[in-house]
């Protein structure tokens, strides 16, 4: 069972609550796409990916960043029952996308390299500790369900 | 994932425009993957104060981040120009390689945090490679 201090909490729905989904969403994912681009292999019906302009300027990409993201409001909502809350989630990534789940780490490194330029200095080293706690039991929750 | 030479070419522009603040970045980074990664004190276990802002954290850092400049310099030849540096690592040190990913992920959240508008995705993808590219060459000597 993972444990969260009150710091913790305060620092994540303080994150989530000032997050401007619209920006950071796409941001990330765009991200994710270029610097890992082996991950563009999930995305062949999205149209032209072909080079990191086509990718910052794809409306399907940017759509889904959004969506991916918002995806992480119900795990702000539970932070104490992560694991079930997306054990359906998990399901449908490995069943339905057949997202091969290391993937996972590599959007959730983005993300936070996203939030660390959008915050800059106010991005502390605890800050960070805890965003990153959260985003790897949400990695793992993601890749339970996997068989 | 060997570096082209578009990225040696954003490397070196970007390490142009980070340099001056080199040391800073270095100091913050170690900070970072102290906190973030507690399990990486157990190479520190000989300094009394292994806390984010201590002498010792802020004098490493700096010493980590020449490191880096210097292999910026190397660049065309990193196997080479780090072979001391990897023999350091393997015999005397034995930092375990895994942990050169910890590093090179706290660095550029660091590099994203303080350069913003420069830190784009093109120059993260290149940094990302470049920084595991220092990591293979320090990891040569290991076995």
């Amino acid at each position: 069972m993972v444990v969260w201090s009150e710091q913790e909490r305060s620092i994540i729905n303080s994150i989530f609550a000032s997050l401007d989904y619209d920006d950071i969403g796409p941001k990330a994912l765009c991200r994710c796409l270029i610097v890992y681009p082996w991950t563009q292999r999930y995305f062949g019906g999205f149209g032209n990916l072909y080079n990191a302009e086509a990718i910052k300027t794809n409306p399907m990409i940017a759509a889904h960043g959004i969506k991916v993201l918002h995806g992480l409001d119900r795990a702000v909502k539970n932070m104490d029952n992560i694991k079930a809350t997306y054990a359906e989630l998990s399901v449908m990534h490995s069943e339905k996308l057949h997202i091969d789940p290391d993937n996972f780490k590599l959007l959730a490194d983005c993300l936070t390299i996203v939030i660390a330029a959008k915050m800059g200095t106010a991005f502390t080293a605890d800050i960070q500790a805890a965003f990153q706690k959260f985003l790897s039991v949400v990695v793992n929750a993601l890749g339970r369900q996997y068989h | 994932m060997s570096l082209n030479k578009t990225d040696k070419e954003r490397v070196k522009a970007f390490w142009s425009k980070v340099a001056g603040k080199a040391d800073a970045i270095g100091a913050e980074s170690l900070a970072r993957l102290i906190v973030v990664y507690p399990q990486t004190k157990t190479y520190f276990a000989h300094w009394k104060d292994v806390s984010p802002n201590s002498p010792n954290v802020t004098k490493h850092g700096k010493t980590v981040m020449g490191g880096v400049a210097n292999a910026v310099d190397k660049i065309d030849d990193l196997k080479g120009g780090l072979l001391e540096l990897s023999e350091l690592h393997a015999f005397t040190l034995r930092v375990d390689p895994a942990n050169f990913k910890l590093l090179t992920h706290c660095i550029l959240v660091v590099l994203a945090a303080q350069f913003p508008a420069d830190f784009t995705p093109e120059v993260h993808v290149a940094m990302d490679k470049f920084l595991a590219a220092v990591a293979r060459a320090l990891a040569e000597k290991y076995r």
